[in-house]
């Protein structure tokens, strides 16, 4: 099934609602936001900030380990472990992860399901081995997109939490993960991230149409008109934020009846 | 005290943490002596049909005790699916057979896996869904799904370009194609009302 809209066509997964997922980066085991990557401000504990989510209507829930270092990885566990106590809605924990043997943990410690950005990167089939073994569904694949300077209409993949430019196109290696296996796409805007000016819609659609998995809209969420255009014009199934929710500017409550009253299907 | 049978699959846990939050005294186990004092059973899993009902293995005929004797029974997704007589997934595998009917793979015609938030229509005369209205959107995550055949089982439907059968009572047999557990607070409704049901059997 599918709409016209103003700008193109949008799939329409037979029935299912659009889902709002707050994104909690996580640093030190405080939650932090930044502006384009930059400048964190703390925005309270991890597994209290994620049980009152899970509490108060939040369709799903990201965990960003963003200091990732080896340090960092038992920390990570522990935490996943304790938000799976206090958290009855599904979560995706990524940050740093490197091998099938780390997906592993983290599944088995109540994720359900593992985003990987960096390292399938260096080794796309990390995708694919993750894939076979715990199902496309528990796969996510995380691009940092950041606009080509030099090739207009373009993005280019950045790793190593957006430090580090590649060679890769977006668009291009969205359709390679979706063919590796990858079960949904998370999909970041290194240009919006943290301004509240609105999600990138055109990296949204460009990706969108490239692929038959779902794609998350991230970066640029100010306003609740930000998160109809994501999914309208961007095509986007679902939309991830995090400062205008962690800071009390919108609850998941207001997101999910503006988009009702627009239209689209929410779980309400 | 409720029993999550213990067979070594996925998202035990889960479902053990959600039953802790609501208060519930739950055990993980597979002993039998354990698992006949429980005042209700809980059969969780993720996998495949075949690999799972292998995974359950001799705890299979315990789960059918305790259904003989009149024990709530609750299903969660493939643990749901295992109540039937038999699926198809990955070739034919039987089922305990404590409602009739088969599993088989969603249509091609869907997107597989059913995988997101799907609004359920629930029936007043079924009670897992006491005091939670007429309709609530649960989280579901599968590629196969039951056919009920049974002319005694209430269910309850979801459209995914038809009506799926997301629910069953039969009796003292419960189960839920979705994954309570992972639906928030309607979610912990159901695993509420399942609690309640069982202590007021008893």
């Amino acid at each position: 099934m599918s709409f016209k809209l103003q700008t193109g066509t949008f799939k329409l997964f037979v029935m299912l609602t659009k889902r709002i997922i707050p994104c909690l980066d996580v640093k030190d085991n405080r939650v932090v936001k930044g502006i384009n990557f930059l400048n964190l401000r703390d925005a309270g504990d991890p597994v209290e900030l994620g049980a009152r989510y899970s509490d108060t209507g939040a369709d799903e829930l990201v965990f960003l380990d963003i200091t990732a270092t080896i340090r960092s990885r038992k920390t990570i566990v522990d935490m996943v472990e304790r938000v799976a106590k206090n958290v009855f809605i599904p979560f995706t924990v990524g940050g740093g992860v490197q091998s099938v043997e780390q997906i592993d943990e983290l599944l088995r410690s109540g994720a359900e399901k593992v985003s990987v950005n960096t390292a399938a990167v260096q080794n796309p089939n990390l995708i694919a081995e993750a894939a076979q073994r715990f199902g496309n569904q528990c796969v996510v694949l995380a691009i940092d997109a950041r606009r080509s300077k030099t090739r207009p209409g373009h993005w280019q993949v950045c790793v190593k939490a957006g430090s580090e430019p590649t060679d890769l196109d977006v668009v291009e290696w969205a359709a390679r993960g979706e063919e590796l296996g990858a079960g949904e796409i998370l999909l970041t805007s290194m240009d919006a991230d943290g301004t509240l000016a609105g999600y990138d819609n055109e990296l949204n659609r460009a990706v969108s149409d490239a692929v038959n998995i779902p794609v998350i809209a991230s970066g640029g969420a100010g306003n609740l008109d930000h998160l109809y255009d994501a999914i309208t014009l961007g095509g986007a199934d679902a939309v991830l934020m995090a400062s205008i929710t962690h800071f009390g500017d919108f609850t998941i409550t207001q997101m999910k009846e503006h988009l009702r009253d627009r239209g689209l299907p929410m779980n309400l | 005290m409720i029993v999550v049978i213990d067979y070594n699959i996925g998202n035990v846990r889960s479902v053990c943490n959600a039953f802790r939050h609501i208060g519930c005294d739950i055990r993980l186990s597979r002993d039998p002596d354990t698992v006949g004092r429980a005042l209700g059973l809980v059969l969780p899993g993720v996998a495949a049909f075949g690999y799972a009902i292998e995974a359950l293995g001799s705890a299979a005929e315990l789960v059918k005790q305790a259904a003989a004797a009149g024990k709530p029974v609750l299903g969660i997704c493939v643990g749901y699916q295992m109540l039937f007589e038999e699926s198809s997934e990955y070739g034919p595998h039987q089922g305990l057979g404590l409602v009739k009917g088969k599993v088989v793979a969603l249509p091609a015609a869907q997107v597989v896996p059913h995988m997101g938030w799907n609004r359920v229509d629930l029936p007043g005369d079924m009670d897992l869904f006491s005091d939670l209205g007429e309709s609530r959107h649960f989280y579901f995550a599968h590629s196969y799904y039951a056919q009920p055949g049974d002319e005694r089982a209430k269910i309850a439907y979801t459209d995914y370009g038809f009506a799926l059968p997301a629910a069953i009572q039969k009796d003292n047999i419960y189960g839920v194609q979705f994954h309570p557990e992972k639906s928030g607070r309607q979610g912990l409704k159901v695993l509420q009302n399942f609690y309640d049901l069982c202590r007021s059997r008893a």
